[in-house]
């Protein structure tokens, strides 16, 4: 009977390394290990616009990836995107007159959000708002405007 | 026209196919209505397994890490003339737990496995073992094409794992030890684009859909061979074509629905 076991024995194996391949190429190869682990906490902002802007961006002060967009919503009274963002609690309280602006990365990269820290003693807590905000930069509206502007100064002459 | 001549005027050859499918979806709660709870029942799929998945590992990784190869070594000179060769991390990893992971396990499967348990229920037919065994009032489907069945499934996923597993690794040695990457950037971009839900688990899903295919059709056509030398040669092969055409389709149907 030695044989039927070893025939079990290596089938329990099988089993035993396909599951852990599935559970590391899970935890190790996609974005679930990343987010979840660690203390985090929310601040909110609100943004006029945030160009192409998606959840799960990461959110850096200083170049440092601190955090990560959790959720963008469409405020139905303002009309302005309100983008609920985590902060990995271990880089500690920001300041309350903390500075949010959503910028490129590179020139074709994703967009992001950079928080630049103010001279508050107060820190924010968790679901706070963030009040000094700069919007995306859409370049076909800047392209836009300068064309319009062109136009205008050729009229004048 | 001496295939059209039945009374519906249809190609025979057609309506032989349909009920052939028909058949097939048939006996599938035959086979379910027959699973116990039983520790005799899972040692018996725990023999299978090793038939099916552990003598399946071999040729499943090192098609796997030659696939990682390769894709690495096509998305790393085409990426290349675009600057972005550090995204190849996300470019393999989004191809491979998408696509051709579980649809290249599945095809390799079919091969490796599908068909030897095609060949061994018809042997089995052929050679009216199925028939002594219902003699001795032991139910075939229960004893020969349960177990099969069971382990055929719960393999494929495994296996697509594994495979999954060993492609990256490819991947892996191939940008940072050949071409130099920077294997934070590789693992990083892999680790950014990936997401659990729509990138690695629909990939799952669409495995375990695969496992189930490949395990109907391979005891189906066994069970059903004609009891003859040639029976069982069409039943291997069949085996083979319908699975694997079943296995294109489906993972077209499945990713517009996981999409």
């Amino acid at each position: 009977m030695r044989s039927r076991h070893t025939v079990e024995l290596t089938a329990g194996l099988f089993m035993l390394l396909g599951l852990a391949a599935l559970l590391f190429l899970a935890l190790e190869a996609t974005d679930v290990g990343n987010y979840s682990a660690g203390k985090s906490y929310k601040i909110k902002a609100r943004f006029t616009n945030i160009g192409d802007l998606k959840s799960r961006a990461p959110v850096a002060m200083a170049g440092v990836t601190i955090g990560a967009v959790k959720s963008i919503n469409l405020d139905p009274v303002t009309y302005e995107a309100e983008v609920v963002m985590n902060i990995d609690a271990k880089y500690g309280a920001l300041p309350t007159d903390t500075a949010a602006g959503i910028y490129t990365k590179g020139i074709l990269g994703d967009k992001y959000i950079e928080l630049e820290p103010g001279g508050s003693p107060d820190m924010l807590q968790d679901g706070d708002m963030l009040f000094i905000t700069n919007s995306a930069v859409i370049l076909e509206k800047l392209i836009g405007k300068y064309l319009f502007n062109s136009e205008d100064d050729k009229d004048q002459e | 026209m001496s295939n059209q001549d039945n009374e519906f005027g249809l190609n025979r050859h057609l309506l032989n196919q349909l009920s052939d499918l028909g058949s097939c979806g048939l006996f599938l709660p035959k086979i379910l209505m027959r699973i116990r709870p039983s520790f005799k029942q899972l040692g018996q799929i725990m023999r299978q397994l090793y038939f099916v998945g552990t003598r399946s590992m071999i040729i499943i990784l090192t098609s796997g890490f030659f696939i990682g190869l390769v894709i690495a070594l096509q998305g790393y000179n085409t990426l290349k003339q675009f600057g972005a060769s550090e995204s190849l991390g996300a470019v393999v990893a989004l191809s491979l737990f998408r696509e051709l992971g579980p649809v290249l396990t599945a095809l390799l499967f079919t091969g490796r496995a599908g068909t030897s348990i095609a060949a061994e229920i018809g042997l089995m037919k052929a050679t009216e073992q199925l028939d002594a065994l219902e003699l001795m009032a032991i139910d075939p489907i229960e004893r020969v094409v349960l177990p099969r069945f069971i382990a055929a499934i719960i393999a494929v996923p495994l296996l697509t794992a594994m495979f999954n597993l060993l492609a990256v690794t490819g991947a892996y040695l191939f940008a940072v030890d050949w071409v130099g990457l920077d294997a934070g950037l590789f693992w990083g971009r892999m680790i950014s684009a990936v997401d659990l839900g729509p990138d690695y688990l629909s990939g799952f899903y669409k495995s375990i859909v695969f496992g189930v295919v490949i395990a109907l059709v391979s005891v189906f056509q066994g069970y059903n061979a004609e009891p003859t030398g040639r029976g069982v040669a069409v039943a291997t092969t069949q085996t083979v074509i319908v699975s694997s055409i079943l296995i294109l389709i489906l993972d077209f149907i499945l990713t517009a629905l996981l999409i």
